[in-house]
């Protein structure tokens, strides 16, 4: 009977023991159930903080690459400008080629020849052509007479251009100082008189006034003077002179020494009669 | 490489025609002083394009004009006028009997350069 009691307390024992065991196998369970759950929210965590990190990364690659954008834009703005500048600066130096051709071409032309008439008919080509004048005078001064004397015109007879004293009138006063005349109206003067010109230019040599061009009317297509007409008006007033001045010279030396070969020739020809 | 012949009595304008026009890429510039040289230079030359003045001695710029327009070897060779008489008749008399383009004297050399490229395809 004692060894039933015993068997029975051993029994209640391990009964005890195997439903403790089975608790505690089943707070394992849930401990374990917890544990997978805290697992996967920290697994969850850690990748969601792997796409914040990315997307961090991209929004920096998008604001460096906007900003590179920005700066290409700025940089493609500069160059534009730089081309139109370019581009403006071309056209300037093809104008002032073109006008370095005209005074060249009207330089080299006056020069080219030691006839006095050939150079007032270069000089009259210069103005008709390269300027746009349309009547026109050439007038040397007479250093006997002291007056200016028309040698060459355009588009009007010789005979309408008065003789000029030094120092009268616009061409007279032309003359005496040396400095070019522009008048204010030249576009209502396309029927100016012979006696008051639009524009005088002095033909100097240094200081030294020989004579004066005098432009009465401009052709109907010629509405303003540009600066390359200036420059040449600059360029008449010191190459014409010279042009004028040597051939006329030249032309005087030329007929002295024609004189001089004639008398000689007479002289030697004396004592064979 | 266009071949341009310069019709003008004044060599100072010769001269400066020539010279821009030796500016377009490849060109070569042929001369001639008047109407009668011109038409030796067609003769001898081919011509792509002419540029010839009007008031010019011997034969004038509006007789080449009708003479190359009404000959076969050359009717189709473009011809620009360039000339002092600026009024639009002018103009009208000379872009009917054939000329293709009229420019009134002074020139600018830009647009001359501008309307033979136009021409000529340059």
């Amino acid at each position: 009977m004692e060894r039933e009691i015993n068997i029975t307390k051993k029994a209640d024992e391990f009964l005890q023991i195997f439903k403790k065991g089975e608790e505690f196998t089943q707070e394992l369970l849930k401990e374990n159930e917890k544990l997978r759950f805290r697992l996967a929210q920290l697994e969850d965590a850690i990748e969601r903080s792997g796409d914040e990190a990315k997307i961090k990364l991209y929004e920096d690659r998008i604001k460096t690459t906007e900003e590179e954008l920005n700066s290409l834009k700025e940089r493609y703005r500069q160059v534009e400008e730089e081309n139109k500048d370019f581009a403006v600066k071309y056209i300037e130096v093809e104008e002032e080629n073109n006008n370095l051709a005209n005074l060249y071409v009207a330089s080299y032309q006056l020069h080219s020849t030691l006839d006095f008439n050939e150079v007032l008919r270069i000089v009259l080509e210069i103005v008709i052509n390269l300027i746009g004048a349309e009547k026109f005078a050439v007038l040397l001064i007479e250093e006997k007479t002291n007056e200016l004397v028309p040698v060459a015109t355009e588009g009007m007879s010789i005979a309408n251009v008065p003789k000029v004293k030094f120092g009268e009138g616009i061409i007279g006063t032309v003359a005496k100082e040396g400095e070019s005349y522009f008048s204010e109206h030249i576009h209502n003067r396309s029927n100016g008189s012979e006696e008051e010109p639009i524009v005088g230019i002095p033909l100097k040599i240094k200081e030294h006034v020989i004579g004066v061009i005098a432009i009465y009317s401009l052709l109907a297509q010629k509405e303003k003077f540009s600066n390359i007409d200036y420059e040449l008006f600059n360029l008449l007033a010191g190459h014409a002179a010279t042009a004028i001045f040597s051939s006329r010279l030249y032309t005087q030396s030329e007929r002295k020494l024609t004189t001089i070969q004639s008398f000689l020739d007479l002289l030697k020809e004396k004592p064979r009669r | 490489m266009p071949n341009i012949l310069v019709v003008e009595d004044s060599p100072t304008m010769r001269q400066l025609i020539s010279f821009a026009m030796k500016r377009i890429a490849n060109s070569k510039v042929v001369e001639a002083t008047d109407g009668v040289d011109a038409l030796k230079k067609l003769s001898s030359e081919k011509i792509d394009l002419i540029l010839a003045d009007i008031n010019m001695p011997v034969m004038d710029g509006l007789k080449l004009v009708s003479l190359v327009r009404g000959n076969s070897a050359y009717k189709s060779i473009p011809i620009i006028i360039i000339t002092t008489e600026g009024a639009e008749e002018d103009k009208k008399k000379a872009i009917a009997i054939g000329a293709n383009a009229y420019l009134p004297k002074p020139i600018q050399t830009q647009e001359l350069i501008k309307l033979v490229n136009s021409i000529i395809g340059g």
